[in-house]
């Protein structure tokens, strides 16, 4: 049988009809209606041009405040998830050996919960008045770190990143700990006979080695950080004022106020941001592929 | 030497224990509150209750209106989570197995989804054209297609480690090209296709966002989106509302503890390979 009978092209056809209609098609009408006034106090629709694209771009407007929060959270997760989940992996690899399979376990417990329960459990921990953590902290005697954690606009996108790299570390632990068996043992014990010390097999062997997934891990945290949503909104409805409002509750603000046009202007701001980094990113990832 | 060695190794098994308090306690919170008077609650601390509340469930799954939320997120996953399977693995086999041009750029195509963001508002009118928002069909479509392009990046990758000749084989015995899919290549898919729905269920159980937009009619709403809510009425009762999460989490930690083989592999064969 020849190929073309064989693995007929209509397979791919149910797959490609979902995705186009939910998720290509809305796109491309978004870029269209991203030059539009679109809004929901009158049907008539006309073209503004770029005023979207400038009303959101102006240095000082609430959509560049928001588009910081977002870059904010987005490098601040990043760095710390990644680093804490490498400390862990490497203690759930090389430090421990008993129980070291239910510690992995426990600490990936967190990913596979809900986003929206985390944000309602944190709330209470979180609480100024009487929550686990300002408790915790007066009764050893740091009261002066007992702070308003998520109505102080200076301290909220902070204990929004807590709360989320609590959520989200041990999926990248998870990935790391694959990353770091896949490392063949000679090159440590080729090391180890030379004399060298754990710090240098550490920076010579183990983050070379482990720099393509390293990469991944960053990709998966850039995918999602620039999209957050669920823990802001219930953490904190992106306030104190905006202090923790991102692109996402910001559309989503737009899309409930009916200003359709800006919010799909948004959306697309996001989309060829996105885009533009899933470009590189491949790039850089099949660059070092081929070497 | 040996001295120092057992005191690292004492360090780091202090190290991860005292990481692991760190998640236990959040989820241990909403265990031990969900038993207590409102009173008891009020401050969701670590004690244990006086007498156990039973009742805060019986009173949670009447007022809530859990038991139809709970068998919303079960149609929405699973039926979402079946078609994702079925169609991202017809369409990753055929791709993987055709490398023309054309097939190469329908697959770059779909996996640009995974980094694509959602348009919601454009997204709420292709709804309304095809008369979906509002429903349950639509919500469940939807899901399914927000899984695919992760999907058929992880079946496509699979598909490689499979001989070509099993296929050939199937043809030489006359199989027509959905016989030989369906009856040969299909189960031996299996491994991938189990993480795959396992990583599906949980995302859509999970899921937030979608329901928020597109379901208005509460009695449409799956469990994240009833907890939501029955929190806004509630506030002022972490106990219920603590009942409310566990009665939400228990299915998720259960199917974790269950299928976390496959769960923890599927995570990072994907991500470590890809």
């Amino acid at each position: 049988m020849n190929t073309r009978r064989a693995y007929p092209t209509w397979f791919a056809l149910g797959a490609l009809l979902l995705y186009g209609v939910f998720t290509l098609v809305p796109s491309v009408l978004g870029i269209l209606y991203s030059f539009t006034d679109w809004n929901s106090y009158t049907t008539e629709l006309s073209w503004v041009g770029l005023d979207n694209f400038a009303t959101i771009l102006t240095a000082g407007s609430n959509y560049m405040h928001v588009i910081g929060n977002t870059i904010m959270f987005t490098v601040a997760t990043i760095i710390l998830k990644t680093v804490i989940a490498l400390a862990l992996a490497v203690l759930l690899t090389e430090g421990i050996r008993r129980a070291s399979s239910f510690y992995r376990v426990l600490f990936y417990l967190p990913a596979v919960l809900p986003i929206i329960v985390v944000s309602l459990i944190f709330r209470s921990i979180l609480n100024p008045a009487d929550g686990l953590l300002n408790e915790t902290l007066r009764a050893v005697g740091l009261d002066a770190f007992a702070l308003k954690w998520l109505t102080d606009p200076v301290i909220a996108m902070w204990s929004v990143i807590g709360v989320d790299v609590w959520r989200g570390v041990g999926y990248i632990m998870v990935i790391l700990i694959a990353g770091l068996l896949a490392i063949p043992r000679d090159y440590y014990e080729a090391a180890s006979i030379d004399g060298a010390s754990a710090w240098s097999k550490f920076r010579h062997i183990t983050l070379p080695l482990l720099t393509p997934v390293l990469a991944v891990v960053t990709v998966l945290n850039l995918l999602y950080g620039l999209k957050v949503f669920d823990i802001v909104f219930v953490l904190t409805r992106g306030g104190p004022g905006r202090a923790t409002d991102t692109v996402y509750t910001m559309v989503f603000e737009d899309f409930s106020k009916g200003r359709w046009g800006l919010a799909t202007a948004l959306s697309t701001l996001l989309l060829i941001v996105m885009v533009v980094l899933a470009y590189f990113v491949i790039r850089v990832l099949q660059r070092d592929e081929n070497d | 030497m040996r001295f120092a060695a057992n005191a690292r190794g004492s360090a780091n098994h202090f190290i991860a224990l005292v990481a692991g308090l760190l998640v236990f306690v959040p989820i241990y919170l909403v265990f031990v509150n969900s038993l207590k008077t409102r009173a008891e609650s009020s401050s969701m601390g670590v004690g244990l209750p006086a007498v156990p509340q039973w009742e805060n469930y019986t009173t949670v799954i009447e007022d809530g209106d859990l038991v139809v939320a709970f068998l919303n997120s079960l149609l929405y996953s699973l039926s979402a989570t079946a078609i994702c399977v079925v169609l991202s693995a017809m369409a990753a086999y055929v791709l993987a197995r055709r490398r023309t041009r054309g097939h190469k750029l329908i697959y770059l195509l779909l996996i640009m989804g995974i980094a694509m963001p959602t348009n919601f508002v454009t997204l709420m009118q292709v709804m309304q054209w095809t008369n979906l928002v509002n429903t349950q069909l639509g919500i469940i479509l939807l899901y399914a297609a927000m899984q695919i392009p992760f999907s058929v990046f992880l079946v496509y990758a699979f598909v490689g480690s499979i001989p070509r000749e099993l296929d050939e084989a199937a043809f030489i015995d006359g199989c027509g090209p959905i016989r030989a899919f369906f009856r040969v290549i299909f189960p031996l898919l299996m491994p991938v296709l189990v993480t795959l729905s396992v990583l599906s269920i949980l995302n859509i159980w999970n899921e937030f966002l979608m329901p928020l937009y597109f379901l208005n009619s509460s009695s449409a709403w799956p469990m994240t989106l009833a907890v939501y809510n029955f929190f806004g009425m509630y506030q002022q009762n972490w106990a219920l509302v603590s009942a409310d999460v566990v009665l939400t989490i228990v299915p998720v930690i259960i199917i974790y503890l269950l299928a976390q083989r496959w769960i923890l592999s599927g995570m990072s064969t994907g991500a470590v390979k890809g």
